[in-house]
């Protein structure tokens, strides 16, 4: 059972993943950022063209390209990733902030990486989709639908090789089960009894494809029984319900007994991309944010007299003025230097 | 010194690293039941070596997790023409992390493949794709065409830091050489000169080193040519090709797969950027025709460079030279 400790910091981890997701609005401008990227002059100087710099900060647009949200779905990381050191490993989609987050990244480094600068977790060599840190055992979001999962396969059996005992998690959507990685992934991990958990934050859209257009079997987690490994659905705005069934994967897992495959039914309030777009469904997502699953904690932690309302508020105004810090360092952290790139040049 | 076989100093090589470095493992389909790793497979079983079902994503995606935590994967794919099936895991995932995770990642893996054709196997156990991995920036790719070289480079491509396409050729496999006892190693980015010359260049890889050492020897009453085997495309060792080019002016390339857009193509660029003025007649590349590789003899054979059209070109070039 978590204590006190554990149900705080989980509380908190939820919070510094929504209100880093909402504070990039601040910052997000997709169609400024591709334009000043453009001469658009065609009465340009050949001077004024030789010395255009591609980029052109202005209050807003500090951060370009795709960003997607998981504002909605924070519980599934957080549950998941409380019973994770750092040395366990854990892999996830192109929506990975909140796992990334969960996992230990910081703020700071998070939101430098997102504005591109040399402070960025990824030097700003990655981005919003490619988050790395390796000494929390972060290995990377992935642009590529479900080419995380035959990777996460492989801290997993690495563990099994040097006869240890650390886990790996893979993070996917319900738009990865349909890609031919899972199943392999499945297969390999149960066939070796890999200590892995595939962890599926159904948020009902691949993209903007309903799953009912997507998936032949609406609960991913039945997939599991076709390889023989446990298969569960939980409530994924259940942060409580997440972390016991993630216990019970994680603990098997530690003990040899192999993989497991959790359905987290969940949601993300935003659209795909972007960081101000309504979801293509205002009436279904309006539903489920009445069970938002931060609200839904909160509320639990207070009836069970766990964490007060003073408390929360308290604990709300650390994690923005952690924000206001993040943001203070990121803004502030120098563009990286082009002569890196020669470290990468074979 | 002793007699080898290509595939024997493969396997010398493979069992000399695991001997040295416990991170260094095998995973691929069939390995340890059909070919040449079948002795490892007995005497490292289980731990060491890994027989996997038939999922080439997975296992070539395993082992980009499993080096991102410092274990050595060397992975097998049992056709280069299977590569396909693992192309993300390969060139998004492995050829991308190191820089997409700013430098913290190393992926210290191995992708080894026999590749090319003349086999007879049709167009789907065939292929020479050196060139789409050379196309993809973060990856290296060794081609040896000798049992010194499949030891000595194999050797290197394990110990290296970074993920490596280490290509062998089908037909290579049962040829022998003298090698020394014991354990050498060869350098990443540094050719063979094969044989001197000063009438003509000719740079070849793999299984068409074979060849064009065959027609260079055919030649050499009336022809002096010059043959390098760069032994890896990525990195590339222009320096040898160009010194060479200068002093012969005159620069042919040779390979197996298809010329469009090729290892041919690049070499030539990287010549020709060096300048042109050292150039008594203009480069050429032989390789496949630009068609999928055909099953039947004279059908496969006409696609593929042979002795013959070695000859024929290096004569016309040096002997009937188009002034530039």
């Amino acid at each position: 059972m978590p204590d006190k400790s554990d149900l705080t910091h989980m509380l908190r981890q939820m919070w510094r993943i929504r209100l880093f997701e909402e504070r990039l609005r601040k910052f997000h401008d997709y169609r400024g950022y591709f334009a000043s990227n453009t001469p658009t002059s065609e009465a340009a100087s050949t001077d004024e063209l030789l010395t255009c710099v591609g980029y052109d900060f202005v209050s807003k647009g500090l951060i370009g390209g795709a960003v997607h949200l998981s504002i909605g779905q924070e519980a599934v990381a957080v549950g998941v990733c409380a019973h994770l050191n750092d040395d366990d490993c854990v892999v996830t989609s192109h929506r990975g902030h909140g796992q990334a987050i969960a996992k230990g990244i910081g703020l700071s480094s998070a939101l430098a990486e997102l504005m591109g600068r040399s402070g960025g977790c990824s030097g700003g060599f990655g981005g919003s989709m490619h988050l790395f840190d390796a000494e929390h055992g972060f290995l990377g979001g992935n642009g590529i639908v479900g080419g995380q999962l035959p990777i996460s396969l492989g801290p997993a059996f690495a563990a099994k090789y040097r006869g240890t005992r650390q886990v790996s998690v893979a993070f996917f959507g319900d738009g990865a089960v349909n890609q031919g990685t899972f199943h392999e992934s499945l297969n390999l991990a149960a066939l070796w009894r890999l200590p892995v958990l595939f962890v599926c934050d159904n948020n009902l859209y691949a993209n903007t494809t309903p799953a009912a257009l997507g998936l032949s079997q609406p609960d991913v987690a039945q997939h599991a029984h076709g390889y023989g490994i446990p298969g569960e659905i939980v409530d994924g705005q259940d942060v409580l319900r997440v972390y016991e069934v993630a216990g019970q994967a994680v603990t098997r897992a530690r003990n040899g007994k192999g993989p497991s495959l959790i359905e987290a039914k969940t949601y993300r309030y935003e659209a795909h991309c972007g960081v101000a777009a309504q979801h293509q469904n205002p009436e279904e997502c309006e539903q489920w944010k009445q069970r938002d699953p931060i609200e839904l904690f909160g509320r639990k932690l207070l009836a069970d007299g766990v964490i007060s309302e003073e408390q929360q508020r308290q604990l709300y105004s650390e994690v923005a003025a952690e924000l206001d810090a993040a943001e203070a360092f990121a803004v502030g952290s120098p563009l990286p230097t082009v002569e890196r790139l020669t470290e990468f040049l074979i | 010194m002793r007699e080898l076989s290509y595939s024997a100093a493969a396997s010398e090589a493979l069992r000399e690293e695991m001997e040295r470095d416990e991170n260094v493992f095998l995973i691929g389909e069939d390995i340890g039941t059909v070919g040449e790793s079948e002795d490892l497979f007995t005497e490292f079983h289980q731990r060491r070596v890994w027989q996997t079902p038939i999922s080439e994503s997975a296992f070539t995606g395993l082992a980009v997790g499993a080096a991102a935590v410092g274990l050595r994967p060397v992975v097998e794919i049992m056709y280069c023409d299977f590569v396909t099936v693992a192309m993300d895991q390969i060139c998004n995932q492995a050829a991308k992390i190191h820089l997409m995770s700013g430098g913290q990642i190393k992926l210290p893996m191995v992708i080894r493949t026999p590749a090319g054709c003349g086999t007879r196997e049709g167009g789907h156990h065939s292929g020479s794709l050196e060139a789409w991995f050379m196309h993809t920036p973060g990856l290296k790719v060794v081609m040896p065409s000798t049992p010194y070289d499949a030891k000595g480079l194999l050797k290197t491509s394990i110990r290296d830091d970074g993920p490596v396409l280490f290509i062998q050729h089908r037909r290579l496999h049962p040829g022998t050489q003298q090698v020394p006892d014991g354990e050498w190693i060869v350098p990443l980015g540094k050719a063979d000169v094969k044989r001197e010359g000063k009438d003509i260049t000719v740079v070849a890889t793999s299984y068409a080193v074979t060849k064009t050492l065959v027609a260079a020897k055919a030649l050499e009453k009336e022809i002096s040519a010059e043959v390098i085997d760069p032994r890896t495309l990525v990195p590339l060792d222009i320096d040898t090709i160009v010194a060479s080019v200068k002093k012969t002016g005159r620069l042919l390339v040779v390979h197996e797969a298809h010329r469009r857009a090729g290892a041919g193509a690049e070499i030539v660029r990287r010549v020709v950027e060096e300048g042109v003025d050292f150039l008594k007649s203009p480069p050429r590349v032989l390789g496949s025709q630009n068609v999928p590789i055909p099953y039947s003899p004279p059908l496969e054979d006409a696609v593929i460079p042979q002795v013959a059209d070695i000859i024929t070109t290096i004569r016309s070039m040096v002997k009937g030279s188009p002034s530039l």
